[in-house]
């Protein structure tokens, strides 16, 4: 755990003005973490901010979860609010229901992507469905964090994007940070919703280090964002594929096509106010996710534009997508996986309309 | 608990006190019984018996979309029930109509669920912890195990006061047994030593499934496997039901640890109104059940320790009253507003649901529908 992040925790040497000035400007600094500490950070921020919230699933306790995310909680907050469970999906989603039927607010790691469908049923019958069956009377503040994505060379149900599952399912929140700062704030509004929330996390960007203000404030859970501003073609996607799209907007400029990037943020439900904003400048959108394209986010988004910005179109809405098959081995991944060249491929087709 | 190998009983088949063998150490649970609480035992059998015939006929007449019988289970749903104290939190599956009506669960609510107004019915928090019907079989027992879990985080549980000690319990039927949910569930309550009673009825059909095909043992004995204590009891007999359920919860909330109670009965009715079970099972096999009936047996004991017919007439009067006052009530039942649709899917705003919500009430309106 960083030093700067634990920052709030300083003692204050009372008398000095120095101590107080050095800690104002501590924390009003923005500090670099990698996107994983920036969750441990916010992890550790709504933990100490709330006794009811309590983090589940296999391997978090002594060894920190398989990608080290809650690394030094249990050290923290002891066993009993960092649980390692037993080795059952559903058991834990199950148990966190019950959980937060008894007023707690239960954060559960699912160790990967592919291995949520143990727990599918819970999730989609019971999780998402309890508030509504107990017509209000009853609220669900259960976070599901899923690391997902590919771009890490591992072996099948590893490297999975199956958040379009779960966006069908009404009665559930989706949310992808891209960004550290993101990865930090979203955990915690996440953690803050009355309402079940599904975070997923690009593995992919879970080292690389951004920027986060720990002294800033949240921006709506919902919002999506437009990360790079141009005006030919428009860019949309979510958590890994973020990274993608700016590249491919560095190499459009380039070539001299002006590219608008934004960032989704939340899957469900999908802000789409700044992408047709940003469509009714451009006239063009492509959309791109690392999962298959069939009845996936990007075909939904492609399908609300088309409605809300017919008129502002001068080229299809272009879906950049894995291909409809299963994830294929590692050493097959690229050739799988959106890259810049398959989104510039994309922006050269819409330019050519 | 020590597990047994013998079915627990207090009442015999003819309604006859057994003192001997299994049954001696859970006498003193029922010594503890006044006669008040013993008569509300018969109380509660007559009147949800009649209740489910009620609603078997107001299914039959079209009022219902679908009706789910619970006649032959009430001893074993009364027993253990009473057996609960208020502050405990009961997590039932979907047949358990006698335990709602010990909670104080109107039960029109149920009735609203299989008419069809209503995926819920009651407010659990206002029911005596008595939670919502879940219809996805062994679901409720991962919920029930993450209560309970809850229950020994808040350290609610083992400090040796009984009036504020909690515990859980949970029904659920033969054909949870071979479920996933079911088995985790057993498997956390046993890591985390959960303060609560897995309830089995084993009224031996899942809808046509035997219950030979879900286990080559008996039931109970799976416990043992997650070393979990359990007894199996005589479910047709509402005393036995009652004392080893006591037991059970005692231990659970002192922080025994969690405790499995299989209990044996059987489903008189079809597995739901759309059943027929004449297509699967004997009318010799169903006959030897009616002659095991939980409310004759009781009446019987009730009339051997002297209750006169004054009592019986009083209830079955009572019965019929709760019946008609149910029809009536159902009678009245509208067609709920479309808002209950939208609202409450989430507990916050949502973009989605609030702009369907509004399109609908304007399509609804440029149809001229009145709705």
């Amino acid at each position: 755990m960083s030093e700067l992040i634990t920052n709030t925790d300083a003692p204050h040497h009372a008398g000095s003005r120095d101590g107080e000035a050095q800690r104002r400007r501590r924390e009003s600094s923005a500090t670099e973490l990698p996107l994983a500490r920036a969750i441990n950070a916010g992890l550790q921020q709504a933990m100490r901010d709330n006794p009811k919230v309590l983090l589940m699933g296999e391997d978090i306790g002594p060894l920190g979860g398989v990608f080290r995310v809650t690394e030094g909680l249990q050290a923290e907050f002891g066993a009993n609010r960092v649980l390692d469970t037993p080795l059952a999906e559903s058991g834990i989603v199950g148990t966190a229901i019950g959980l937060a039927m008894r007023g707690y607010r239960p954060v559960c790691e699912i160790q990967f992507d592919g291995f949520i469908f143990p727990g599918f049923d819970q999730i989609t019958s019971q999780l998402a469905k309890m508030t509504n069956r107990h017509e209000g009377q009853l609220q669900m503040p259960v976070v599901i964090r899923v690391p997902y994505g590919g771009h890490i060379g591992a072996v099948e149900h590893h490297q999975e994007s199956p958040e379009a599952y779960f966006a069908h399912t009404p009665g559930l929140r989706l949310v992808s940070p891209s960004t550290p700062n993101d990865a930090y704030w979203m955990i915690q509004e996440a953690i803050a919703s009355n309402d079940p929330v599904m975070f997923f996390e690009p593995k992919s960007r879970y080292w690389h280090k951004g920027p986060v203000d720990l002294s800033g404030s949240a921006a709506p859970l919902h919002a999506s964002r437009v990360v790079r501003t141009g005006n030919e073609v428009t860019l949309v996607g979510h958590g890994a594929m973020v990274t993608v799209l700016l590249q491919a907007a560095e190499l459009a400029a380039s070539e001299g096509t002006s590219v608008e990037v934004i960032d989704l943020r939340s899957l469900s439900p999908i802000d789409y106010a700044p992408i047709v904003g940003s469509v009714q400048k451009t006239g063009r959108l492509v959309v791109a996710s690392e999962a298959p394209g069939f009845v996936g986010i990007s075909s939904e988004i492609a399908a609300t534009v088309t409605e809300k910005a017919f008129y502002s179109l001068q080229a299809p809405v272009l879906r950049v997508t894995g291909f409809d098959t299963p994830f294929p081995p590692a050493k097959l991944e690229t050739i799988y996986l959106p890259d810049a060249d398959r989104v510039l491929e994309a922006v050269d087709r819409a330019m050519a309309y | 608990m020590a597990e047994s190998d013998r079915m627990v009983q207090l009442l015999s088949a003819d309604g006859v006190l057994q003192t001997e063998g299994p049954a001696a150490e859970y006498l003193p649970y029922i010594e503890r019984l006044g006669d008040d609480e013993l008569r509300q035992f018969h109380r509660d059998m007559v009147v949800v018996r009649r209740f489910d015939i009620e609603a078997a006929n107001l299914q039959r007449q079209g009022q219902l979309g679908l009706w789910v019988p619970s006649m032959g289970q009430e001893a074993a749903q009364v027993g253990s029930a009473r057996a609960a104290r208020d502050h405990d939190h009961i997590f039932p599956a979907y047949r358990e109509h006698a335990v709602a009506l010990v909670r104080g669960v109107d039960l029109l609510g149920i009735i609203q669920l299989l008419r069809g107004t209503t995926h819920g019915g009651w407010n659990p928090a206002a029911s005596k912890n008595f939670h919502l019907y879940t219809l996805v079989i062994a679901s409720q027992t991962l919920h029930a195990t993450g209560y309970a879990m809850g229950i020994a985080l808040d350290g609610l549980h083992a400090t040796g006061n009984p009036d504020t000690d909690e515990a859980v319990m949970v029904y659920f039927g033969d054909g949870s047994m071979s479920q996933g949910d079911l088995n985790e569930a057993l498997v956390f309550a046993a890591s985390y030593q959960t303060p609560q009673v897995f309830f089995l009825q084993n009224n031996h059909w899942a809808i046509s499934v035997p219950v030979s095909v879900q286990s080559r043992i008996p039931l109970y004995r799976r416990a043992a496997g997650f070393g979990i204590p359990a007894v199996q009891v005589d479910g047709n007999d509402v005393l036995a039901s009652f004392a080893v359920t006591a037991r059970g919860l005692d231990e659970a909330r002192g922080g025994e640890g969690p405790r499995f109670i299989e209990a044996l009965t059987y489903r008189i009715g079809a597995h739901t109104s759309s059943d027929d079970p004449t297509k699967y099972r004997t009318d010799a096999e169903l006959q030897s059940w009616v002659a095991r009936d939980p409310i004759t047996r009781f009446e019987t004991w009730l009339r051997s320790r002297g209750e006169g017919d004054a009592f019986f007439s009083e209830v079955d009067e009572e019965a019929e009253d709760f019946a008609a006052d149910i029809r009536a009530r159902t009678y009245e039942l509208g067609t709920p507003s479309t808002d209950k649709i939208f609202d409450h899917v989430y507990s916050e705003p949502h973009p989605v649901t609030a702009a369907q919500k509004s399109w609908l009430e304007g399509y609804e309106e440029s149809m001229g529908s009145d709705a």
